[in-house]
């Protein structure tokens, strides 16, 4: 290199300015947007904690909505029902879209032809994309105009929702299966069904159950289903699925829609409680991702 | 022994001498009119989509011998084993024409079932893969499915003694698979194989992602087990084929004129013959190290 290269190298030209500049530019604002992300995260957590204060005692969880509040300082009122309920509803969906979900993706990644194969993730990928007030009327037009409000009517609802996110996430970990080991049982003359359950699925356990618990948390905030399925509801504490239940989401919906601060206060804490319960399990099902990754890769011995 | 490369210097009779030298202890067979065939192949092809990976293989596999399988890489050989006990059918898009007869039953056909062929015709694969459970299990787990229960602890223990690991797992059954060796997981995979009492036993390069003193006792294993199973052995290592093989197929690929390819049969014959006076040049060329 001659001597006139090497000094234009340390005397940068215009040119070569400019890119370091657009560099620059780039990393900033992809920075600002991860920030803009985190911020938005901080202050929806803080602002509905705030708002929700007066009301997070243990109250919340033991008593239920009172027709007082409003009119009567002080009065003791809770989501106790709501909470009931929304274990309850989202509880038997899970059951009826778990296996359900399970199978479909067992079915398409150990079983199907190529071609069903993709039609399937299409499918799912449709449904996955369908509005919840349109399952909600859906499910209402099925069952409600005929058989009224309940539960059951609900968690239909919602498991519908949740059967693509617990099929996708299996798919997903049943293609990180290798295909050494179901040759390696297939090879022993051991038919398919016997190797899927017995050589496959017990190495994908970690990854169904992650994609069951994202599938839970996304469903549990789900409002429009349930005001179709499960909203003509009792101010009791309530297990009984045949009848319709309270929920977290209708009773934010409700809530702040009347005009006590009480029951204002009433609805951000019940925010609060369903965006922790959100939060942990979102935690919960990342922690178990990795883990199941890092079995399954082979990662750690 | 370093296997011989391109463009040695070394002569040919001296590379067939060396290939011989290693197979002193073979005894010589009888004639095949004399040998009980396993399998019976005639003009198998077979086809991915829409290219033909292997072309008109015609050849006989005998009982209780060790059958080699020989070739440069891409001329078919593991497409031949997965055909003989339709490990191919799991592949989308598979064809395979000509017959395939196992003690006289054609197994290529529709209204056999691959899963009854596999149960007989047993298969360990280039890498070993163990299932990830404990060592009992992995040899266990098959012989539960296929209902074979009664005396499950002395079955495991006569595989795994049979594949020569026994003495070194037999106090830690419970412990899981993957934290033996490489060497050690290959032996488990043929334990797992030989558990199930199959008639034959296809491998597929089991030793090629072994070292030396894994890869010996691998061929030893081959050597023990022979009177009670027929082997074939898919290798791209000739001296292995030398030592353990009974019988040796080699194959090569072919060129068409539009530029395809596919492979074929050569030669098939005893070990000894091929590696000392084979009939074909394409042979002569492969075992002396001047192709592939």
């Amino acid at each position: 290199m001659s001597a006139a290269e090497l000094s234009a190298l340390q005397r940068p030209n215009d040119r070569l300015r400019r890119r370091r500049i657009a560099n620059r530019a780039m990393e900033l604002l992809a920075w600002l947007a991860a920030a803009i992300a985190v911020a938005l995260l901080a202050i929806v957590v803080w602002s509905v904690a705030k708002r929700g204060a007066s009301a997070l005692n243990i109250d919340l969880f033991t008593k239920t909505p009172s027709a007082l509040a409003g009119f009567v300082p002080n009065v003791q009122q809770g989501l106790a029902n709501a909470f009931v309920g929304s274990i309850v509803i989202v509880g038997i969906a899970t059951l009826i879209a778990l296996p359900i979900g399970i199978l479909v993706a067992i079915y398409v990644n150990e079983f199907a032809p190529r071609k069903i194969r993709s039609g399937i993730n299409l499918v799912l990928d449709v449904l996955n994309g369908i509005p919840a007030i349109v399952i909600g009327i859906f499910v209402f037009g099925l069952i409600v105009v005929t058989r009224g409000q309940s539960a059951l009517a609900g968690s239909f609802a919602l498991s519908v929702l949740m059967l693509p996110l617990v099929s996708r996430a299996t798919i997903e970990v049943l293609a990180l299966v290798p295909s050494s080991l179901r040759e390696a049982s297939l090879g022993l003359g051991v038919p398919r069904w016997r190797t899927t359950l017995g050589i496959v699925l017990p190495q994908t356990i970690g990854g169904i159950v992650t994609g069951a618990v994202l599938a839970v948390a996304r469903v549990a905030g789900e409002t429009a289903p349930l005001l179709f399925t499960s909203s003509l509801v009792s101010n009791q504490i309530e297990w009984n699925p045949t009848h319709p239940l309270y929920s977290v989401p209708l009773a934010i919906y409700e809530l702040s829609e009347q005009d006590s601060s009480a029951d204002h206060a009433l609805a951000w804490a019940g925010a609060f409680v369903l965006l922790m319960f959100i939060l942990v399990t979102s935690l919960t099902a990342r922690w178990l991702a990795n883990r199941s990754r890092r079995k399954l890769t082979g990662a750690s011995r | 022994m370093t296997s011989p490369t391109k463009g040695d210097s070394v002569s040919t009779s001296s590379t067939i001498e060396n290939a011989v030298r290693v197979e002193t202890k073979r005894q010589p067979l009888p004639p095949r009119e004399r040998l009980e065939q396993v399998f019976d192949i005639q003009d198998l092809t077979a086809i991915y989509g829409s290219k033909p990976a292997l072309k008109g293989v015609s050849m006989e596999v005998y009982k209780n011998l060790v059958t080699a399988v020989i070739g440069p890489s891409g001329c078919g050989k593991s497409t031949f084993i997965r055909c003989l006990n339709r490990m191919n059918d799991l592949v989308p898009g598979f064809r395979q024409t000509g017959t395939l007869r196992y003690h006289g039953v054609d197994i290529a056909g529709k209204d056999v079932d691959p899963v009854a062929v596999r149960r007989t015709i047993g298969m360990v694969f280039q890498r070993p893969n163990p299932f990830p459970k404990s060592i009992y299990d992995n040899v266990a787990w098959g012989l539960r499915v296929l209902g074979m229960k009664d005396n499950l602890s002395d079955r495991v223990e006569r595989a795994l003694t049979q594949a020569a690991l026994w003495d070194e797992v037999r106090d830690r059954l419970k412990q899981s698979a993957l934290g033996l060796s490489g060497g050690q997981q290959q032996r488990l995979c043929i334990a797992r194989a030989i558990a199930v009492e199959p008639d034959v036993v296809l491998m597929d390069e089991p030793a090629s992602a072994l070292d030396p003193i894994a890869t010996q006792a691998i061929e030893q294993l081959l050597h023990e087990l022979k009177d009670q199973y027929s082997f074939v052995i898919v290798t791209h290592n000739m001296q292995q084929a030398a030592r353990v093989a009974d019988m040796t197929a080699f194959f090569s690929i072919s060129r068409g004129a539009e530029g395809d390819r596919w492979g074929e049969l050569v030669e098939y014959d005893a070990t000894e013959k091929i590696f000392t006076a084979p009939s074909d040049k394409r042979t002569e060329d492969y075992v002396t190290g001047r192709f592939g």
